[in-house]
């Protein structure tokens, strides 16, 4: 069964009616195919008309979505001979966040991605997509090997944040990340990130600083979570409402197109109909599209071009007057 | 009935009033003591070696040589991207803050003297919207991180922020990038940067610049962290350690140098500065 968020509950009547068809027509003598046909059109119309005007909360939930393909599924669709590298070597190995080496169309490259779990088990043991200083330890450690072997670097963002917990401030969850971004700003070889899902503040951002940042269209990127910002601002006037949520996500302009115009984006990857988790395979083939043509672009460029370039290009974000 | 007696007995007590401007209550040790022996004592209690949080003002005058300081770029404001509007509009909130605290932004920074050496230094203020990160403070810490590098001076950064600020978005959490950025450039030239940590530093100030000193400082009891006690609490469902996320408790698991108390702050980075980066006259044959 197909999970349908609340917004999309009559589409959710109106497909869980084609399959009783479907099942009906099936070794049956009665033709209802003009009948599903029909429903089918209608359905997708209705899918068409919900995901034109999708509402900045909307987008979260998608961006959130259960069954929305996570980075192992996008390793799983999109890079050939994956090989998975393990631990930071300094005290584990963080479940939420991903790394290895693999081929995209023929490229060697590092792959690094938050992991979140499908299903109880799983989900307990990615922690949610949350890392714990070791998982930005790991990703720096195989960047940095991906630096000396001269391959790119892909990141997949997809997490609610960096854990907080106990063990994680002992042990420098805030030293973790700043690392990774003082680092990452001069590695030598290229980074295109992509967000695939959720960005979440900065344990998003400490994967995030590349050459090329995309995000998928349905994806969101804010510096808190809508539910997270609702609480700072109007926890004092009681319960929180989802209209509370909604108006947060609204002031956050966290979506892709918020973040295209403010230029802290460089693209947007388009979506199949419906959202990345209707078409995985057609999905994973774009975002793959999308490294390789940025990758065309900055393999030409001299280490020193390429890390000039990185430097502006992140220097330059922020909204001030100039004096 | 002893939970009754019992609020009855702390209520009255928390609302005590103190006369304006001569006494002050310590929020460590809850004693009264007179205001103009703490502002003697550089806003630290004479009773429990509380370290008050402070102005700029103050902070200049603790760590910088009597007139030295020269701000650079004080009027750097902005934009307001997002428009953002909560209980108030975003630019209102600014203007308050702004009467508030007499600064323009929850960072300052310029040129100044720690006995006679010049150094950059930048020193952020919690009472300027809880001393959070947005644009113009990203811009000033990483436009600090350019001068040192420019003029080959230390750079010294005192912090104190709730971290990024949400009114600008995704703007505030790039600026953790673009400062950490700025401050590998000055690792790349072997320029010293001394950190300083004072009460409280939280999110994306920490898990940026406040983290990336070659040396880092916190004062004493200061709570410093990534991700604040309560969402802590919230998230994992239990009680938080004795200590935990104060400045001792961060030296404990090696996360900084030394804490240091405010009276020999301006000492230690002096010597540390002597250290590292000797005048020429002083470097070894
Ligand atoms: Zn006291």
């Amino acid at each position: 069964m197909a999970y349908y968020l609340d917004f999309e509950k009559p589409l959710e009547e109106l497909e869980t009616k084609i399959e009783e068809l479907k099942r009906l027509s099936d070794g049956n003598e009665i033709d209802l195919s003009s009948e599903i046909r029909q429903l089918e059109k209608k359905a997708k119309d209705m899918r068409s008309e919900f995901f034109s005007d999708l509402t900045p909360w909307q987008k979260t939930m998608i961006a959130r979505h259960p069954e929305r393909p996570y980075t192992l599924d996008y390793i799983t669709m999109m890079v050939e001979d994956f090989l998975e590298l393990h631990g930071d070597r300094r005290f584990g190995d963080d479940p939420a966040i991903v790394s290895g080496i693999g081929k995209i169309n023929g490229i060697s490259m590092a792959v690094i991605g938050h992991q979140k779990g499908r299903g109880t088990k799983e989900r307990i043991f990615r922690n949610f997509g949350q890392p714990n200083p070791e998982g930005y330890r790991k990703a720096l450690r195989v960047m940095k090997l991906a630096e000396r072997f001269k391959m790119p670097v892909v990141t997949l963002i997809d997490t609610p944040g960096a854990f907080p917990g106990i063990g994680a401030e002992e042990r420098g969850q805030a030293e973790a990340i700043a690392t990774n971004l003082m680092e990452v700003s001069k590695i030598k070889v290229p980074i295109v990130s992509i967000v695939i899902g959720e960005g979440g503040s900065g344990g998003a951002l400490a994967l995030s600083v590349a050459d090329r940042l995309y995000m998928l269209e349905h994806s969101v990127y804010s510096v808190i979570s809508p539910e997270g910002c609702a609480a700072i601002l109007w926890r004092k006037n009681g319960e929180l409402s989802l209209d509370d949520f909604s108006r947060a996500a609204d002031a956050l302009k966290l979506t892709t197109q918020d973040l295209k115009a403010f230029k802290i984006i460089d693209d947007i990857i388009p979506e199949p109909l419906g959202g990345a988790h209707r078409e995985p395979e057609t999905t994973a083939k774009r975002i793959a599209e999308y490294i390789t043509k940025a990758l065309e672009t900055l393999r030409t460029k001299s280490t020193a071009k390429l890390i000039e370039e990185r430097y502006k290009k992140i220097r330059k974000i922020g909204s001030i007057t100039q004096t | 009935m002893a939970w009754f007696k019992k609020t009855k007995e702390i209520k009255p007590e928390k609302k005590v009033k103190i006369p304006e401007g001569l006494w002050v209550k310590c929020d460590n040790c809850k004693e009264i003591i007179y205001k103009k022996e703490i502002e003697k004592n550089l806003q630290v209690c004479p009773k429990c070696n509380y370290h008050f949080r402070i102005a700029v003002a103050e902070r200049i005058n603790i760590l910088a040589d009597e007139g030295s300081f020269v701000e650079l770029y004080a009027d750097i404001a902005t934009t307001n991207p997002l428009n953002f509007k909560d209980t108030i509009a975003y630019k209102d909130r600014l203007a308050e803050n702004k009467k508030k605290s007499g600064i323009n932004e929850a960072a300052v920074y310029g040129s100044a003297a720690i006995n006679n050496r010049p150094v950059i230094l930048a020193i952020m203020d919690f009472t300027f919207m809880g001393g959070s990160m947005g644009s113009v403070v990203g811009e000033k810490i990483a436009r600090a991180a350019e001068k040192a590098l420019e003029e080959k001076i230390p750079l010294i950064t005192v912090s104190s922020s709730g971290g990024a600020r949400m009114q600008e978005g995704m703007f505030s959490l790039m600026q953790m990038a673009k400062v950490s950025a700025a401050i590998a450039k000055l690792k790349e030239a072997d320029v010293l940067y001394i950190s300083i940590v004072a009460d409280p530093t939280f999110g994306g100030v920490t898990a940026s610049f406040a983290m990336l000193g070659d040396v880092i400082i916190a004062e004493p009891k200061s709570l410093i962290g990534f991700a604040g006690p309560r969402v802590i609490e919230q998230t994992i469902k239990q009680q938080l350690p004795e200590n935990f996320q104060k400045a001792e408790f961060l030296l404990e698991h090696g996360m900084i140098d030394m804490v240091v108390e405010r009276k020999d702050l301006k000492n230690t980075v002096y010597k540390l500065i002597e250290h590292f980066m000797p005048r020429e006259e002083e470097k070894g044959m």
